[in-house]
């Protein structure tokens, strides 16, 4: 194997590890194609940490004399310390470790070397197909249909090769349709509102450019997807000053003129290089433990990081409000439509949908509106916020959308089926993982790596019972009602589990935590004991009425 | 009896940007005025509790009436006719001040307690019986009569523990040589190190004043300490405002004229600083509309939580001073009466469990607060006095508490509604605990025939004040609390300053969610013990003669009285009860995301196209 060239000093003895708020340890360190493994000595408990390369954002060099240590920054925030005696073997490691981690192949990476330890139960890749999500919807309507224009991924190679479209717009004019959206991304059914049967639909802006372009096929299929009488806005991520300028670039936005039915909403939502700036800013304030309060308070300020979470938890209630409140059907889109518009389509859903707040139904989101609506995973997470490399398309898009779920997730703690933990591990997944999901950035690239036939499905592990149980949530009732979060910025907070998760000692509010689970836990039981023991009375007292009657 | 009574009065969301409102009729009572809504929502305002009412502008509907409370809770009325507002403006602004104490809620309260329970309920603290609890009086504290009859210092209380070497002279000496009379003396006794938190005020040492009864008073502390030689002086102000003391006569500790001590500055700003800060605080907290960086840069401006993380810090380093070098501490501010009380309870609450009980906190507030006499008279406005007094040093120490509570979950048998609760009564004037100003007042107003003690309330509502975390095995006795006091662990308590805006909280409490079934657990146990034994009677004796129980689970409906609030307060904080789980309040009108609805409701687009069969709208 070629990872074999990249590895000069495979192994150290002698090294110490240091992790933050834990006892240093002494060990041995291997190098692998895919990990660093680190291995204390100590007989009693040994302990063992295995790094995935793909893992680490950064590592910076240090020496002593001949000690040398390498500072590892991982994508998940946390900062480990090793210390190495030999100046060569120190250097060896320390850029067999830069090499592997920023492989540029693809088909290197861990999911495809990644031979899972357990017995598959059920193949991930297949656990949410659209057709499932459209046979749910013809319950409930006849107005759509699955339209598999995108077969080959020649109308829009961004598309996943199933789309769900109005029952009156036949393939012809989505093909017309897409020539008249960026990237071809034509609108399509992202969310059907049961309750009142308003659509939700998301695209990438109209290509109007200066001349005002129309397409009458576009206005056709937006126009097919209200039901007569009714009305629609069109929620644009951008300000208008923006949308404006686009039109420069042949881009451009829906005239009103032109969709007299729709009204348009500029809801400004940050992207690229501004949120991943803002995210690096957050993460070095977060990690400074020297900070004054007003150092602190005023870093926190200018990461601008919840700015950004309101400003995006707003436009996805607006268009959730829209939906629920106006009667009203809404079309999302920015420029691109592979981002912000996905974090408002995908959040309204959460606020809206009493599925999306359960396990599979989250998985299933993430599925529908992340992975085949085409956000490029593979641009937007291949560093975290350590790296140096400010390539423009990092962005924590999908972070940034974990966030706010989890914003509330706080506010609705009975409401989720998951926990806290669940959207964690999203969040480490979505940058590196030994699974397929995230690779790739549409389906179209996934099918040509044959994802679904070489690398394991996160879900395929996720869903099993045993690892299930971590990420269930014991306060969860089903709730069926929408759940309007407050916005306002005394009721939003620091999501302390990914931010601060490595900076203090957790040990007293896991142990709380822990206590809180055991009461809910206890209450079942008891409940069951008493419901049992009634049935139990009940029983004996009509044996004694059957024993007085004669 | 209702002394005015205004019908069609609309009750303002503060936050709500489409001006939400509800209607209803206003009473004025002669200690309350009271807000009912249409659907019989009863919202009630004590007169003690209201620090300033506003008559703003005339509006198309009406008068409008704001009014802020001391417990952060804001009303804003429109009253339908001027003159109404206006009478309602003047009968508040001469209800909400008083001039005496007999005029105090307290003095007209009427718990429906009689005389022995009353007698008995200022019983429940008793601080001579906490000394005990200590560990004094033993070989090397004893009490002090020099006090006895306040004359050595008025603003302390009788009983006095000081060192057994510090004879009557040295103790008269010292005071003199001290703000106030307030000398050195015994505030908490940690018997397992031998080591002693005492209080004072600044020594009146000027530029080079010395006083050797002074000097020796403190040699007599460090003495009293067999485990350690030396012992800290803790300063809590800033240097500079200690320094500048100096030129009016008072100043600070000269390490060269005392032998053994180690003299400590911690820069806890004063009570005008620490007024001011609350003030921006709440102007930031209340602004509608309000971005992200706006409460950002508002919360670092006011500088509080960097105050709160002054109090604490110096909090810490006052435990750890005791617990790790066994060394006695000696704590003064200016006067020794509010950042000195913060300082010393909060350094015995890091060091000894019992202060983390129900019970233990009150005692706790009853000596450090109560009769070392912080003014809470003076500090929360009881009386019509000077403004430049008011400042909120006991808020400041139930935060440091509830920031404690949020980092040891498990730690204190008490929740943040009983911290809310207290708050809520120190500025009440409803009991007699916090009138006044020192102990020596409080005996001259006879506040324990005339009023009722807090705690038995508290204490006989205690389930409703319990974390149902609390795990006393946390830190077994005299184990130190180590909090963390790097910044980011400091949070805005929104539970406090957002108590009454329902908007602002989570829709679905967890915390009332995790009280609500650790009450229900304990139910339960009782249950499955009836059906037990009911089972094993019927098992034991088959041929028992059916009787249908009635089921246990009917609750009693309580009466609704028209009696102002104490305990049965009409708005908790959070969802209460059964409501947990569901959500109430959570709608769009109450959040701020809904500001399109007004462009929403414009006229419709003039052009219309009928193209694709659209029904013809109005222009």
């Amino acid at each position: 194997m070629e990872f074999a060239e990249l590895i000069k000093t495979p192994r150290a003895d002698e090294a110490v590890l240091r992790c933050p708020f834990q006892p240093a340890l002494q060990g041995t360190l291997c190098l692998t194609g895919h990990h660093l493994i680190f291995s204390s000595r100590r007989r009693d408990s040994a302990e063992e940490l295995w790094l995935l390369h793909s893992d680490i954002d950064c590592i910076e060099k240090r020496f002593v004399g001949s000690l040398g240590t390498i500072i590892i920054k991982c994508k998940d925030l946390r900062i480990i310390q090793l210390d190495i005696p030999g100046m060569e073997e120190c250097l060896n490691i320390a850029s067999s470790i830069e090499a592997l981690s920023t492989l540029d192949s693809v088909t290197l990476m861990y999911p495809f070397f990644y031979r899972p330890m357990f017995d598959l139960l059920e193949d991930g890749w297949s656990s949410f197909l659209l057709e499932q999500e459209f046979e749910l919807l013809s319950s409930e309507t006849n107005e759509w249909r699955l339209s598999c224009v995108n077969e080959e991924f020649s109308v829009c190679p961004s598309y996943p090769p199933l789309v769900i479209v109005p029952k009156s717009v036949d393939d012809e004019v989505l093909r017309k349709v897409a020539l008249f959206r960026q990237g071809g991304r034509f609108p399509v059914l992202s969310y059907y509102h049961k309750k009142n049967g308003m659509a939700m639909l998301r695209s990438s802006q109209p290509l109007t450019g200066t001349n005002g372009r129309r397409c009458k096929e576009d206005e056709k299929l937006i126009n097919a997807t209200l039901r007569s009488g009714r009305r629609g806005f069109v929620i644009d991520t951008r300000p208008l000053s923006v949308a404006q300028q686009a039109r420069a670039k042949g881009g451009g936005f829906e005239q009103e003129v032109h969709y007299p039915q729709w009204r348009r909403i500029h809801k400004y939502i940050e992207r690229f290089n501004i949120l991943q700036e803002s995210f690096i800013k957050l993460v070095e304030a977060c990690n400074d433990q020297s900070h004054n309060m007003d150092r602190w308070l005023s870093k926190l300020e200018a990461s601008n990081w919840l700015t950004h979470i309101k400003e995006l938890l707003t436009a996805a209630c607006l268009a959730a409000q829209c939906i629920d409140r106006e009667g009203a059907s809404v079309l999302v889109h920015g420029s691109e439509g592979t981002d912000s518009t996905l974090q408002v389509t995908s959040l309204a859903q959460i606020i809206l949908d009493p599925r999306c707040r359960t396990i599979r139904g989250f998985e299933a989101l993430v599925v529908r509106e992340w992975l085949q609506a085409g956000h490029p995973f593979q641009q937007r997470c291949a560093q975290s916020a350590y790296s140096n490399s400010k390539q423009k398309w990092e962005a924590p898009v999908f972070l940034l959308f974990l966030e706010c779920v989890w914003q509330i997730h706080r506010q609705f703690p009975c409401s989720f089926e998951f926990n806290e933990q669940f959207l964690i591990m999203l969040f480490e997944h979505a940058y590196a993982s030994q699974f397929g999901t995230f690779l790739g950035n549409n389906e179209n690239e996934r099918a040509k790596l044959k994802l679904p036939q070489k690398t394991m499905s996160l879900w395929s592990w996720v869903n099993r019972p045993e690892e299930l149980r971590r990420f269930q949530n014991p306060l969860y009732e089903a709730n069926s009602l929408v759940i309007w979060p407050s916005v306002a910025p005394q009721s939003l907070q620091l999501w302390e589990g990914v931010f601060l998760r490595w900076n203090r000692p957790s040990k007293f509010l896991d142990e709380a935590e822990e206590e809180r689970i055991n009461i809910i836990k206890y209450n079942k039981e008891l409940q069951a004991k008493v419901n049992a023991l009634r049935r139990q009375l009940a029983e004996l007292e009509a044996q004694e009425v059957v024993q007085e009657e004669p | 009896c209702f002394l005015l009574q205004v019908e069609q009065v609309k009750l303002l969301d503060r936050f709500s940007t489409s001006n939400k409102s509800l209607t209803g009729t206003l009473y004025l009572t002669a200690t309350h005025l009271l807000f009912i809504d249409s659907s019989q929502r009863e919202t009630w305002i004590l007169h003690h509790h209201i620090a300033a009412v506003e008559k703003l502008p005339l509006t198309t509907s009406g008068c409008p009436l704001v009014i802020q409370c001391k417990n952060f809770r804001i009303v804003h009325f429109v009253v339908p006719r001027e003159r109404d507002c206006h009478d309602i403006y003047n009968s508040l602004l001469q209800l909400s001040r008083t001039a005496k104490y007999e005029e105090l809620y307290a003095f007209s309260y009427n718990p429906k307690q009689n005389e022995s329970e009353q007698v008995k309920g200022w019983q429940l603290i008793d601080l001579a019986e906490e000394y005990k609890r200590m560990g004094v009086p033993n070989d090397y504290w004893q009490l002090s009569d020099a006090n006895r009859d306040y004359k050595i210092c008025e603003t302390y209380p009788r009983e006095l523990y000081v060192p057994r070497t510090a004879s009557k002279p040295i103790i008269v000496g010292s005071s003199k040589f001290r703000s106030k009379g307030r000398f050195p003396v015994l505030s908490y006794y940690h018997k397992n190190k031998e080591a002693a938190i005492c209080r004072c005020s600044q020594p009146l040492s000027g530029f080079s004043a010395r006083c050797l009864e002074d000097e020796h008073m403190l040699q007599a502390i460090s003495k009293a300490n067999p485990s350690n030689r030396y012992m800290y002086v803790m300063d809590t102000r800033p240097k500079l405002n200690a320094m500048a003391n100096r030129a009016a006569g008072k100043g600070y500790e000269n390490e060269d004229n005392y032998s053994n001590i180690r003299f400590q500055f911690v820069g806890i700003e004063n009570i005008h600083v620490m007024r001011s800060s609350l003030q921006k605080l709440l102007e930031v907290s209340g602004t509608r509309g309000l971005s992200v960086n706006d409460f950002l840069s508002g919360l670092e401006n006011s500088g509080w939580l960097r105050h709160i993380k002054a109090v604490l810090d110096a909090a810490v380093f006052l435990a750890k001073a005791i617990a790790v070098e066994s060394a006695s501490v000696l704590v003064h501010c200016s006067d020794g009466w509010d950042r000195t009380s913060q300082v010393c309870s909060l350094g015995a609450l890091l060091l000894d469990s019992y202060y983390r009980t129900i019970k233990g906190f009150m005692v706790l507030i009853e000596k450090d607060w109560i009769s070392f006499g912080h003014k809470f008279s003076d500090r929360c406005c009881q009386l019509d006095s000077d403004p430049k007094e008011i400042s909120p040093v006991f808020t400041q120490f139930l935060e440091s508490v509830w920031n404690l509570t949020e980092q040891f979950p498990q730690a204190f048998e008490y929740n943040e509604a009983f911290l809310l609760q207290i708050h809520e009564h120190v500025h009440s004037c409803q009991f007699g605990n916090f009138l006044g100003n020192c102990q020596k007042e409080r005996e001259e107003l006879k506040l324990k025939e005339k009023t009722y003690s807090l705690w038995p309330f508290l204490l006989a509502d205690q389930k409703k004040y319990q974390n149902p975390l609390y795990n006393p095995d946390f830190s077994p006795e005299l184990t130190l609390l180590e909090p963390n006091t790097v910044s980011f662990n400091f949070k805005f308590w929104r539970n406090m300053y957002h108590q009454f805006d329902r908007s602002m909280h989570p829709r679905q409490s967890m915390f009332n969610l995790i009280m609500n079934t650790s009450e229900q657990n304990k139910q339960l146990e009782e249950d499955i013990k009836e059906l037990e034994a009911k089972i094993k009677q019927r098992n034991g004796q088959p041929d028992v003669v059916l009787v249908k129980e009635q089921e246990q689970t009917t609750h009693p409906v309580p009466v609704a009285l028209k009696s102002p609030p104490c305990f049965q307060k009409e708005q908790p904080p959070k969802p209460v009860n059964d409501a947990v789980r569901t959500i109430e309040g959570s709608n769009t009108a109450d959040n701020r995301y809904s500001e399109f609805v007004s462009e929403f409701s414009k006229a419709e687009p003039a052009v219309v196209s009928l193209e694709y069969g659209v029904a013809r709208m109005t222009c």
